[in-house]
């Protein structure tokens, strides 16, 4: 059984039909990325999965469970991370409260407190800053943020959506290493990115979203060779 | 001199009176980013229920204490019961729609006081008699005192609440973005129902010292009252705690020195001076004393 697995999901706002009948899966230790132009419903599906934008029609099975019929808050606890487009830190609270509300659902402070050293294992910036307040931070450290702060709930599943928007090419690099870390320590995780390109090369498999439907799927390898891809979202 | 000292407070216990209501306008603004119009009469309910309650059991300590439980708690319930049915099915309408209903909900509750009380000023019992102390020449009514210090009291238990607890952690989480708080587990329907909650149990206590200080009550004693405080919670800077302190305090205060030093001949127009002030405040700071700074978002 895929660890995620979508099936036939619609998802409307007010009468457009933002996605229109999409299925994918999920394998756990895997990593899935969603690539497609703007508006073709990659963050749609990402909010849809958590919660954050109602499903018209459809199933959104995690572990056997239909997310669809979870209550929101509850998805965290049940092993899934999102980090969302934007990066939408708390930017009036500090780097440490951020992390701290990344697990919010847990409850052993001994378990936090290594899961927080981990996470500054990882982003030796964030360390530094924890007591500086989040807004304050650059686009490439509020990025960290946000992926560290997902981590603080142990995800069995992290989603990122774009997490190289608007980062300089340095970031960009940072960014993807630590996606292939995350990946390494058997953290399965499912990507949207309009970089196809280093999307590609990360992932194991893909699947290519146009205007609410999924154009294409396979080995992300053979996506790269794929005549159409190489036009569209390659620039070849 | 002594009387600006004692003027100043009497206009510092008016003022924590204030701060105590204008708290509850600003954490539901900083959490539900609405203004609930409603938050005055609860206060006014919260009298009436006084009313009742000492009426029919008295004034000894013991049913003085009992009756201020009884209304803090009916007024923590009001206050979620007003949130669940008027406020949360419109959490995704307009600001406008919520507004309105806000203020349907404040008549609302005007009117059942009318239609219960009737319209005419009704005087609750006095239970708190403390007298005064005298320091040199300057009489000062302990009740104020006690009014500060409870008002003080209750903002510090407050931000200690909110910077220590994890209920206070998801109640900043969800002020801030209400998405992202989800997506940290936070319930956040269930975040802003204990906003209301204790925001109403907040005007539950700003009844009780209220009531002592003025004993009389109508179905428009809580708008009135709330309407000051409202403005105080803008001039402090609304969504701020310690804004809504200093806003209270200071509006309190500049009602009282209007009151007191206003030529005869302007003292009833008092309450428009010192609405003055708070229209030149804004002027000059547009976000309120300690309003907040707006972070831009990247």
């Amino acid at each position: 059984m895929a660890m995620l697995e979508v099936k036939d999901l619609h998802v409307f706002y007010g009468v457009i039909e933002a996605i229109k009948g999409i299925s994918f899966s999920v394998e756990a230790g895997e990593v899935i990325a969603l690539i497609g132009a703007n508006g073709a419903g990659k963050t749609t599906t990402l909010h849809t999965v958590t919660g954050l934008v109602p499903a018209k029609q459809g199933e959104i099975l995690f572990e056997g469970k239909d997310l669809l019929k979870t209550p929101p808050h509850k998805i965290v606890e049940m092993g899934m991370a999102h980090v969302p487009e934007g990066r939408r830190i708390f930017a009036e609270l500090s780097v440490l409260a951020n992390l701290k509300l990344g697990a919010y659902t847990r409850r052993d402070k001994r378990e936090i407190e290594e899961t927080l050293e981990m996470v500054y294992e990882r982003f030796p910036r964030l360390k530094e800053r924890r007591g500086q307040i989040a807004g304050t931070l650059s686009g490439g450290e509020q990025q960290m943020l946000a992926m560290g702060r997902a981590l603080m709930s142990r995800p069995k599943i992290i989603l990122m959506d774009e997490p190289s928007m608007g980062l300089s090419p340095l970031y960009v690099s940072q960014i993807f290493a630590i996606i292939e870390e995350i990946r390494k320590t058997g953290t399965t995780v499912l990507l949207v990115e309009q970089n196809a390109k280093k999307a590609l090369e990360i992932a194991d498999r893909a699947y290519v979203l146009e205007t609410g439907n999924i154009a294409l799927e396979g080995n992300a390898r053979e996506l790269m060779e794929n005549d159409s891809v190489k036009r569209a979202y390659l620039g070849e | 001199m002594q009387t600006f000292i004692s003027t100043l407070i009497d206009g510092l216990s008016l003022g924590s009176l204030y701060a105590l209501v204008a708290l509850g306008y600003s954490m539901v603004y900083g959490i539900a980013k609405m203004l609930n119009f409603a938050h005055g009469d609860v206060i006014m309910i919260g009298i009436y229920t006084l009313f009742v309650t000492l009426g029919a059991m008295g004034t000894s300590p013991l049913m003085l204490a009992l009756s201020a439980l009884i209304m803090i708690a009916f007024c923590a319930l009001l206050g979620f019961t007003i949130e669940k049915l008027a406020y949360k099915p419109l959490r995704t309408a307009s600001p406008l729609s919520v507004l309105i209903t806000a203020i349907g909900v404040s008549y609302l509750l005007q009117n059942i006081a009318l239609l219960v009380f009737g319209s005419r000023q009704q005087k609750v019992p006095t239970y708190f008699s403390l007298g005064s102390i005298y320091i040199g020449s300057v009489q000062i009514e302990l009740l104020s005192l006690l009014i500060l210090a409870v008002t003080v009291l209750i903002m510090i238990l407050l931000a200690l609440f909110i910077s220590k607890t994890k209920l206070g952690s998801a109640m900043l989480a969800v002020s801030e973005d209400k998405g992202a708080a989800q997506l940290m587990g936070i319930n956040v329907n269930a975040t802003i129902s204990l906003t209301f909650v204790i925001g109403s149990a907040l005007a539950g206590v700003g009844a009780l010292l209220y009531a002592a200080k003025m004993p009389w009550v109508g179905p428009y004693t809580g708008s009135v009252f709330g309407i000051k405080a409202f403005a105080a919670a803008v001039f402090g800077g609304i969504g701020s705690i310690p804004g809504a302190m200093i806003g209270g305090v200071l509006i309190g205060i500049i009602e009282a020195m209007m009151n007191v030093f206003l030529p005869d001949a302007l003292s009833n127009a008092s309450d428009g001076f010192a609405y003055l002030v708070l229209i030149i405040m804004l002027v000059l700071k547009p976000s309120g004393l300690l309003g907040r700074k707006q972070i831009e978002k990247v």
